[in-house]
């Protein structure tokens, strides 16, 4: 089974405390909708599913009680009928469609009495006057002649199969008028003659697939709407997808295993119908649209070439990315990075397949993640809920999910070439029909957009930073991090004060120099170890001051407030080494425009600026006190660093 | 998995199934103890146990459960 499909692998995990905050929904009195949708957006299974079903239930009824709704979860009623029990899958439906933003209310008839409801006048389906309903039949409900070999037998059978689920629809439009939603059939895995099947007039699987070419151009053509089983079956697998023993047994049409993932396109499908699905994409850049990070790699170094095996799967998401734009999903960009620099790509890579034109709103700049997407939003006048963002770094999906739970956040794999099926599997940008005016959708939004300015940030910040649980490790330069630490130095351009390059020889010599001060830094969060991500190098300069020499950090790490951490961390050994003063200098390059401010931003006061752009800067260690950011501190090695200067 | 164990995992199972924290699982613990164990129940139990312990069970094995002991006997022999 593949675990992307069956787990519903796009959602993130399930919360340890799944069943405590259920408990807790189900006895608060507040507005519960959005609380109820926050839950479904994870990956459950099927006893998850059914708890937090419950759970909706109850709020609904409570909710109905008091003449209000579970807003901003949009009503739907929606009738199943089902030649196989869904009794399991019901409590699914709910759930997923909870997800999907919907309050879904199931009328579900008795067993296997799919004709009589369909087509009596005052039946339990068509008295309940359901918005939709839904003809969860598999093949075995079809009135299916087996005639190998014979085909004018065949034909009648098609013939006669699809008459039958005319007539159903024909009940039900006369009957309630609500919107059919047809299955395609899944064929069982087991064939008569073996590849002979397909070709065949009369086997099974030549008569199902006839039935669902058949039924599909009906769907298209009448209005209704087609839910592809088949389709959704052929990806993980007939022989995952059908359970000769769950049948026998209870009549389960397939396995239930698969129920999460049925019952989540059921769902994606009726909020199609309530024009729910997503319209705009938005997309990180470095490690996202291609391989590597532009500002440090540059052009040259970023993968995004064909016949490199990175740079495929990055073009697999470019190429998504295009196709959906063609189908009218609006393109949009969100980067850390500066602007020009992002740009630059776009515009001078020959192998981008997405150009500059193709992108309605281009953020890139140095706000948080959130931010930037409120400004697109706004910008694009579309919802918030109508935006999907993708971006390979989890700690941005997971400042995103917090202060914009409405925006779709896929979870990704770790590795890329699984980014493009991942974004598909998720289906935000399900459709149920395809008209003329979704061709000039996304250039119309693109005429309106201009570039949105940001200055106002999404509030919370602070809170989403305590909650990453980040420890900040400070150490002296050794033997072991002296690989990582000349690699830094070398390949740092963006957050890179001075972008001095040194050799292995040089930043040994550097280790050993009892004069000199180094430090390199390590981050980790709850989303696992970032690595080495910061460097500093002070030597000591006229009256008794450090110099900063070197000072660089990995712009994964930006807006985390570790600067200010590193200042305190060197403020610290600058006292215990009795110096009295720090010394910055900000070297511009064409790279690191963004650490322009980094100084001021740190309290140093400007004591002159160059023709160059160069500045210097200057900090009295005595009563220095820089802000400091919720993360637990571990200095070590510092001693034997105290040691080796007395020696 | 010794039996200790086993029933440790069936507790947190049955918490999960039936929604309800308060279930003491024994040997003797049958569908007529419980609310909510019906049929359908029964089957989700079922599947759930069969995906927790790596096992499956036949269909007659299923049909002939008595009891939660002679599901753990199940268990045990296939685990």
């Amino acid at each position: 089974m593949n675990a992307l499909y069956s787990e519903l692998q796009w959602l993130p995990r399930a919360p340890r405390e799944f069943s405590e905050r259920l408990k807790n929904i189900a006895h608060s009195d507040g507005p519960l909708g959005r609380a109820l949708q926050a839950l479904a957006q994870h990956a459950l299974d099927l006893n998850q599913l059914t708890k937090l079903a419950k759970t909706i239930e109850t709020a609904r009824a409570k909710a109905c009680a008091g003449g209000k709704s579970l807003d901003p979860l949009a009503p739907f009623r929606l009738a199943v009928l089902s030649n196989s029990t869904i009794d399991l899958i019901v409590p699914a439906l709910v759930a997923s469609a909870a997800r999907h933003g919907l309050s879904l209310e199931v009328v579900q008839p008795s067993y296997d009495q799919v004709a009589q409801e369909a087509l009596t006048p005052d039946s339990k389906v068509n008295r309940s006057k359901p918005d939709a309903v839904l003809f969860a039949l598999d093949y075995r409900a079809l009135p299916l002649k087996l005639s190998p070999g014979d085909g004018e037998a065949s034909s009648a059978t098609l013939q006669g199969t699809i008459g039958y689920l005319q007539a159903l629809r024909g009940g039900i439009k006369s009957n309630s008028n609500a919107v059919c939603i047809f299955q395609t059939f899944a064929p069982p895995p087991e064939t008569l003659f073996g590849s002979l099947d397909r070709s065949l007039p009369g086997t099974q699987r030549n008569l199902i697939d006839s039935i669902n070419r058949e039924l599909a151009e009906f769907v298209l053509s009448s209005g209704d709407v087609l839910l592809d089983v088949a389709g959704l079956a052929e990806t993980v697998g007939l022989a995952n997808w059908h359970n000769p023993q769950l049948w026998n047994m209870a009549k389960f049409s397939f396995s239930d295993e698969l129920i999460p993932l049925y019952a989540d396109h059921v769902a994606r499908t009726i909020a199609a119908i309530r024009g729910k699905s997503a319209k705009v994409l938005i997309l990180d850049l470095d490690n996202t649209v291609w391989g590597g990070v532009i500002g440090d790699d540059g052009l040259e170094g970023i993968k995004i070439a064909q016949g490199d095996a990175r740079g495929e799967a990055h073009l697999a998401v470019q190429r998504l990315a295009l196709d959906l734009r063609r189908r009218g999903i609006v393109l949009a960009v969100s980067s850390k990075n500066t602007d020009e620099v992002a740009r630059e790509p776009f515009e001078k890579h020959p192998e981008m397949l997405l150009k500059l034109e193709h992108i309605a709103v281009f953020q890139a700049n140095w706000n948080d993640k959130a931010t930037n997407i409120q400004a697109i939003a706004e910008e694009l006048s579309l919802g918030l809920d109508a935006m999907v963002f993708l971006d390979d770094n989890p700690a941005e999906r997971g400042l995103v999910r917090k202060l914009l739970p409405q925006v779709s956040v896929p979870e990704l794999p770790e590795e890329p070439a699984y980014y493009a099926r991942t974004l598909a599997a998720a289906g935000y940008f399900e459709a149920v029909a395809f008209a003329a005016e979704d061709l000039q959708r996304a250039g119309f939004y693109q005429d309106n957009a201009k570039r949105a300015n940001l200055q106002k940030q999404v509030g919370g910040v602070d809170a989403y930073l305590a909650s990453l649980d980040m420890t900040i490790a400070f150490q002296p330069f050794d033997a072991t991090g002296r690989a990582r630490i000349v690699q830094l130095i070398n390949k740092s351009n963006q957050y890179n004060l001075t972008t001095r390059r040194y050799t292995d020889p040089e930043v040994a010599e550097a280790e050993s120099n009892p004069d000199v001060f180094t430090l390199q830094v390590r981050l980790s969060d709850i989303f696992g170890d970032n690595g080495m991500i910061s460097v500093v190098v002070c030597r000591p300069v006229e009256g008794g001051a450090w110099g900063i020499d070197t000072w660089l950090m990995s712009c994964r790490v930006l807006g985390r407030k570790v600067e200010h951490m590193v200042l305190r961390e060197i403020l610290s050994h600058a006292r215990a080494a009795g110096v009295h003063k720090l010394c910055g200098t900000y070297r511009p390059t064409d790279r690191n425009k963004l650490v322009v401010e980094h100084y001021a931003k740190l309290g140093f006061t400007k004591m002159g600026e160059e023709d160059s752009g160069l500045t210097r800067w200057e900090l009295l260690v005595e009563g220095a006190e820089p802000e400091t950011a919720p993360m637990k501190v571990v200095s070590q090695g510092f001693f034997a660093a105290v040691e080796k200067s007395r020696a | 998995m010794d039996e200790p164990q086993i029933y440790a995992r069936l507790t947190q199972i049955f918490e999960d199934v039936f929604d309800e924290d308060s279930i003491q699982v024994t040997p003797e613990l049958s569908a007529k103890d419980v609310d909510g164990w019906d049929s359908l129940a029964h089957i989700r139990l079922i599947l759930t146990i069969e995906r927790a312990f790596k096992v499956k069970f036949s269909t007659s094995e299923i049909g002939k459960l008595q009891n939660v002991g002679e599901l753990v006997a199940l268990i045990k022999v296939r685990a």
